[in-house]
This record gives structure tokens, C-alpha cells and sequence, in this order.
């Protein structure tokens, strides 16, 4: 009793005193709703998709309203789930825990950006419910200028409105890092989940404020027809998607990283062992946030950029590789005689690799000028993103909630529904896009909702493999709240991991630690490491 | 480590944030976080000049005819007023680092009556636009003959001197807040960030007025300069 009482979770109980709170790891599970309540949102709009794409004809919805269907949810993953889920969430309440610190730097701000996320999401809700917005997520000009029909100004406002959110988080993150690490705690000691969240913060700081300045001139053009983005008047259109892209892209690394710093914990944990080269990973998380500011022409391929400036942003794309491509071999040179088990965080580790593989090298033939000329705006985009962002992002997300559950709440999940619904969520996931590849290939353009009626069988199985991984998302959605309840109770170390966070009660207590904690040694070092030896 | 009861008393105080174990790491914390905050502030602003950049170069007569239409002197002036406003900030932090609360108080005053004296100004600039039809998308009609993308320049005339007013605006805000502080003696030798911050925050949002005036005002020729 006496230590539930203490945790961060007991003393107070009102609802004051979570709105109110500015305990870090409070505001990472007011976070944890806030997403979860967006990805049910966006999940919602692509069962609609799906199933009007399970036959040939437009049979379920009109042009208009597919339009919209396929921009909210491009909005709400996007912007309010994909973004804020990994840093807001896992990083939120386990930066401060893993460095030592008591809470982040400015625990004030990290409680305002809750609020300015979700007074954002209002926005974009009301936009939803008053018509909904039917540009694309990606907003481009003369739809959301000059064409626009629908809510433009409202989702736009909502997103500009987040992305403060975002920057407050990756300022509070940066100063965190540099300033509260516990003594002992070098730059080469931290966890690579540090590292990959100081990258994530730098592209927050450097690139979200670029994408609320072209929001903001949108919205200007759009309220007074003035014509910043309009031929008619002078402007340049293609203008407008460079400046969205400038952040849009590097924003895909801020999906990734945090992602990618999840991996390189879980693996390590459930191999048993340090991670393999963890210079090169950590830095490698810099690099990726460093050429992702380099890159963003690759969208612009076909949209009357130069062609010398195609070329070069082409060659640009393919050095991306090298960042990604030595954090997988590591993380396998990781597991190479590692004393590898399966439990439910691994299982998605494991996904990860090769889910992320095949997102990264279909990535490679993308930014491969010629062949992008041909399947430019087809499934075979559509498909890739959806590899790196759900087969990456969202498998990384839920391999590391469950990996930390134990830590957030003290109760453990049930392990084998947990790892039935991953391979559930895996096949489901390979089962509805893997289809994508080839429907692109074969010529499939994305955001119709007609289409030729060769094209049905792999659509019918694309439907398919959603609704398999719509079961896999609801069991996880059941059964963790469920766990709260009835989990078994967690010790403070439940996987034998390594790091501070696993130092502490789960859960921790108010300020985290009981002693502040000193560092004698290396990131993921074991005590008992001379007997790991297979 | 021998401090540990003085940094008990601080945080009994509240001057010491709980998750702080010494005021020097609350004060270097801070000063990063508001250096961090300014980078975000230069790329917001940095998307705005690459947008003037590309337009320059697409309509260079327009741009060069826009220019005419501000008066310079006006805009030297209102220069001067903002430098100086920079001077007063400067010397504000400097009494708030020697503990001379009142001080700096009434400097931080004086830079907000430059700082209106400056939204004054501009907002005359302003009314005189509106006066001659340059107000794109509200009251537009240029004289006949004016180049055909005028509407460009001043569309990007009044975004980028209107987001400069606004963070003069909120930095205004921000100074009533901390003068009040410095008045009751919030600030110490030891503890002035606060006042340091708003000094760093303030030179930024002159710094960018530095680069508007001559993009602006001064750039006539196409080519830049006369």
C-alpha cells in the first residue's frame, strides 16, 4: 500500500489533479489518451476507405466525400497521431526517467503543450464536423488557395495551432538533455532513446515553425485573395510545396527517430546484450536528421522542379540510406548470438526490421528519379509510406508501450494475447499493402475511389488484411485498459532490462527516484555481462 | 554537495524549481531553452524571407516599385526608436544582474514606451497604405500604370511587418509581467533569467527589423541599391 500511495499515479486522484499537473510522466499518459482518441479517428476514416475500395465502382460515397475520407485521415495520422505518439508519449515520460532528472526543464510548458495539442485537435475536429476538408493532407495550393470548397482555414488553423505543441516539446526535450542528465551520465552513456530524441527535437525546432509560416500565408492568401500562391497574380504554387515540403519531409524523421530509439532499447533488452556500434547508431540518428533537411525536392519530382534539381535531390535521398542502413545491420548484429526471447516487445522489434527494410529500400526506388516519373501518385507511394510509418512507426509505437506498460502503470499486460495480436497486427498489416505495391505498380493512381475492375481482387484482399489488422489494433485497445485492472503486478524490473527507468518502483514515484541515481557505467552495460556467452 | 541545506531553503523558497538541484542549472536550462526557442523564431521568420527571396527574384520591378511607395525617413526613424529601445533592454538586464530591481523596472518601462512609440509609427504607415488603396485583398487599387504584381510586394509588406508588430506585442506583455517582478525585488544577482530572457527575446524581434527595414524600405533597384 505504501508504495501505490507514493507513486506518481496515487497521492492525488481529482481530475484538477491530472489537468493541472505538471509531472511529466501525468502529462506522457494525458498524451497517451489525447493520441489514442485521434488514431481510433483516423483508424475510422480508412476502414471507410477501404471499403469503398472493396469493389470497383463508387458505390458507398460520392468523389466529394472520398475526398474527404482520405484527407482526415491522412490529417489525424499524421498530425496528431504519428507526430506526438512516440516523443509525446514513451518520450515525455521516460526522458526524464532514463537520464535521471526529476522532470523535464520546463514542466509548465510540457503542460501547455498538451493543451495547445489539444486545443489544435479541436480545431481540426470542428473542421471535421462542420464539413470536413478535402484537399489532401498535404494542403497543396490552388486546392486549399484559390479551388478550396471545404474547411480549409479551420484544419489548417488546427495543425498550425499543434505544431507549437511540437516545438515547445523539442525545446523542453533539448534543454532537458543537456542540463538535467544525473551525475556519471556522459553524452556516450545515454540511451540511443535519448540520442534519437534529441534528433527528433532538433528537426521540431528547425522545421515546424517553416510549415506554420506557409500555413499562416495559406491562410492569408485564402482570407484576403491576395495571391501569394496564385499564377494569376504572381504567386508560384510549386513555391508553396517546397515550403511544405521543407518540414513535411524532415517530419517523416520525426515519426521515424523516436521510433528507431525504441528499437535500439527493446533489442538490446531481449537479446541480452549492448547494442552493436552504439557510436555509429547514435550518431546516425543525428545524420538522418541532418540530410532529412536535404531531401524534400524528391516529392517534387514531377511537379515542374529543374530536372538538375531532381537529380541532386534524387542523389541526396539515396544517402539517407546510409543512416538507416547501419542502424538495421546493427540492431541484427545486435541480435547475432544474443540470448534472443520473444516477448511482445521484441515481437514488434522484430517486425520492425524487416517491415522497415522493406519501407527504407522501396523508399531508395522512389527517390530514384525515372522510376518515380512512373509510379508517381500510385499505390506504390501510398504503400511505401504506409510501410515506414505503420510498419516503422506504429510497430515501434506499440512494441515500446508495451515494453514500458509495466513501467507507466505497474501492472503487466497478458503476454500471450499480447503476442497473438502482434502476429495478427503483422500479417494484417504485410496482408493490406503488400497488395499496394502491386496495384501501383500495375498503374493504380492513389486518391480515386473508381477503379478498372482488374484492379479488385488485390483491392478485396487489401480490405481483408485491414479489417485482420483493425482485430489485432481493437484486442490491443482491449486489453491494455483491461491490464490496468487485472495485470499481474510488475516489479521494478520485470524484463531484466538496463537503464534507469528500470532502477525505480513501477511506478516510479512522484519525483522518480527515491535516491537520485549516479552513473558508474556504459549505456546498456550488465553487471553479469562476462556470463552471457553463447 | 556542502549546500545541500541552502538548496533545501531554495526550494522551500520556490525559488528553486523543484527538478533543479542548483540555481546555476535552473539559469543555464533556462537561457538554452530560450536560445532554442530563438532558433525556432529565426527558421518562422527565415520561411517568410525565403518566400520574399523567390518573389524578388521573379517580380524584380514590382519590387522595386513597392519600395518607392515607403517613405525612408519614416522607417529610419522608426530604426533608431527600435535601437534604441535594444539600448534601454540591454541596460535593464544589466541592473537586474547587479541587484538593482528598481532600475531595471523603469528601463524595462522606458523600452515599452519606444516599443509603442514605434507601433505608433507603424500603425500611421499603415492607415497612410490604407489611405492609398495598397492594401491588397482589402482596398486595392493602385495607381493605372503600377506593375502588375505591386499586389506581391505588399502582400508580403504587411505579413512580415504585421508577424514582426506581433511578436513587439507579445513581448510587450511579456514586460509588464517581468517589470512588475523587478519592481518588488523578484530578481536577485543570483536569479535574473527572467529578465534575461526577455532581453534575448526583445534584441531577436529588433534583429529582425534590421533585416525587414532595408529589404523593404531601402532595396529600390532590382538588382539592389541604387
Amino acid at each position: 500500500m505504501e508504495t501505490r500511495s507514493s507513486s506518481y499515479l496515487g497521492g492525488e486522484y481529482g481530475l484538477r489533479s491530472w489537468f493541472l499537473t505538471v509531472d511529466h510522466k501525468r502529462i506522457g499518459i494525458m498524451y497517451l489518451l489525447g493520441v489514442s482518441f485521434f488514431f481510433l479517428l483516423g483508424g475510422l476514416f480508412a476502414v471507410l476507405v477501404r471499403l469503398e475500395l472493396l469493389t470497383p465502382p463508387g458505390d458507398l460515397f460520392q468523389s466529394e466525400t472520398y475526398n474527404k475520407l482520405f484527407t482526415l485521415h491522412g490529417i489525424f495520422m499524421v498530425f496528431f497521431f504519428l507526430l506526438p505518439s512516440i516523443p509525446a508519449v514513451l518520450g515525455n515520460f521516460l526522458l526524464p526517467l532514463m537520464i535521471g532528472a526529476k522532470d523535464l526543464a520546463f514542466p509548465k510548458i510540457n503542460l501547455l503543450s498538451w493543451y495547445i495539442f489539444m486545443v489544435g485537435g479541436l480545431f481540426t475536429l470542428y473542421a471535421m464536423l462542420a464539413g470536413g476538408v478535402d484537399t489532401g493532407w498535404t494542403f497543396y495550393t490552388p486546392y486549399s488557395s484559390t479551388y478550396a470548397n471545404s474547411h480549409v482555414i479551420m484544419a489548417a488553423l488546427g495543425i498550425f495551432i499543434s505544431g507549437f505543441s511540437s516545438i515547445l516539446t523539442g525545446v523542453n526535450f533539448i534543454a532537458t538533455i543537456h542540463k538535467l542528465r544525473a551525475p556519471g551520465l556522459t553524452w556516450f552513456r545515454l540511451p540511443l532513446f535519448v540520442w534519437a530524441h534529441y534528433a527528433t527535437s532538433l528537426i521540431m525546432v528547425l522545421g515546424t515553425p517553416v510549415v506554420a509560416i506557409t500555413i499562416l500565408l495559406v491562410a492569408v492568401e485564402r482570407l484576403f485573395h491576395v495571391g501569394i500562391f496564385d499564377p494569376a497574380l504572381g504567386g508560384d504554387p510549386v513555391l508553396f510545396q517546397h515550403l511544405f515540403w521543407f518540414y513535411s519531409h524532415p517530419a517523416v524523421y520525426i515519426m521515424i527517430l523516436p521510433a528507431m530509439g525504441v528499437m535500439s532499447e527493446v533489442i538490446a533488452c531481449f537479446s541480452r546484450k549492448r547494442v552493436f556500434g552504439y557510436g555509429f547508431v547514435a550518431f546516425s540518428s543525428l545524420t538522418i536528421a541532418v540530410l532529412g533537411f536535404l531531401v524534400w525536392g524528391h516529392h517534387m519530382f514531377v511537379s515542374g522542379q529543374s530536372v538538375y534539381a531532381g537529380i541532386v535531390f534524387s542523389l541526396l535521398s539515396f544517402l539517407v540510406a546510409i543512416p538507416s542502413a547501419v542502424k538495421v545491420f546493427n540492431w541484427t548484429a545486435t541480435l547475432y548470438r544474443g540470448s534472443i526471447s520473444f516477448e511482445t516487445p521484441m515481437m514488434y522489434a522484430l517486425g520492425f526490421i524487416g517491415l522497415f527494410t522493406i519501407g527504407g529500400l522501396t523508399g531508395i526506388m522512389l527517390a530514384t528519379l525515372a522510376v518515380d516519373v512512373h509510379v508517381h501518385d500510385t499505390y506504390f507511394v501510398v504503400a511505401h509510406f504506409h510501410f515506414v510509418m505503420v510498419g516503422g512507426v506504429v510497430m515501434a509505437y506499440l512494441g515500446g508501450l508495451h515494453f514500458w506498460w509495466p513501467k507507466m502503470f505497474g501492472r503487466m499486460y497478458p503476454e500471450l494475447l499480447a503476442r497473438v495480436a502482434s502476429i495478427i497486427i503483422f500479417v494484417g498489416f504485410n496482408m493490406t499493402f503488400l497488395p499496394q505495391f502491386v496495384l501501383g505498380y500495375l498503374g493504380m493512381p492513389r486518391r480515386y475511389h473508381v477503379y478498372p475492375d482488374e484492379f479488385q481482387v488485390l483491392n478485396v484482399l487489401s480490405t481483408a488484411g485491414a479489417s485482420i489488422l483493425g482485430l489485432g489494433f481493437l484486442m490491443t485497445a482491449a486489453y491494455l485498459p483491461w491490464s490496468l485492472k487485472y495485470g499481474k503486478k510488475a516489479g521494478a524490473n520485470p524484463f531484466d532490462a538496463v537503464g534507469l527507468e528500470w532502477d525505480t518502483p513501477s511506478p516510479p514515484p512522484a519525483h522518480n527516484f527515491d535516491t537520485p541515481p549516479v552513473v558508474t557505467h556504459e549505456a546498456y552495460e550488465r553487471k553479469e555481462e562476462e556470463l552471457v556467452h553463447v | 554537495m556542502s549546500s545541500s541545506a541552502e538548496t533545501t531553503s531554495l526550494h522551500a523558497t520556490g525559488e528553486l524549481a523543484h527538478h533543479f538541484e542548483t540555481i546555476d542549472q535552473q539559469n543555464q536550462s533556462a537561457a538554452l531553452g530560450m536560445w532554442a526557442f530563438l532558433v525556432q523564431e529565426v527558421m518562422f521568420f527565415g520561411g517568410l524571407f525565403t518566400v520574399y527571396l523567390v518573389y524578388r527574384t521573379l517580380h524584380p520591378g514590382a519590387f522595386a516599385e513597392g519600395s518607392h511607395h515607403l517613405p525612408v525617413d519614416v522607417g529610419t526613424f522608426n530604426t533608431a526608436v527600435l535601437i534604441g529601445s535594444s539600448l534601454t533592454m540591454a541596460l535593464a538586464v544589466r541592473c537586474a544582474q547587479l541587484g538593482e530591481g528598481k532600475k531595471a523596472a523603469l528601463l524595462i518601462y522606458a523600452t515599452m514606451a519606444l516599443a509603442l512609440v514605434f507601433m505608433g509609427v507603424k500603425g500611421v504607415e499603415y492607415s497612410h497604405k490604407w489611405h492609398d488603396s495598397l492594401v491588397p485583398g482589402l482596398k486595392w487599387h493602385p495607381e493605372a500604370g503600377a506593375d502588375a504584381h505591386l499586389n506581391l510586394f505588399f502582400a508580403l509588406y504587411f505579413v512580415m511587418t504585421g508577424c514582426h508588430a506581433l511578436h513587439m506585442l507579445i513581448g510587450l506583455v511579456l514586460m509588464v509581467f517581468v517589470a512588475r517582478k523587478a519592481w518588488r525585488g523578484g530578481y536577485t544577482r543570483a536569479n535574473f533569467l527572467g529578465v534575461e530572457c526577455l532581453g534575448l527575446y526583445w534584441h531577436f524581434v529588433d534583429l529582425v527589423w534590421i533585416f525587414l527595414f532595408p529589404l523593404l524600405y531601402l532595396l529600390h533597384a532590382p538588382g539592389g541599391g541604387h
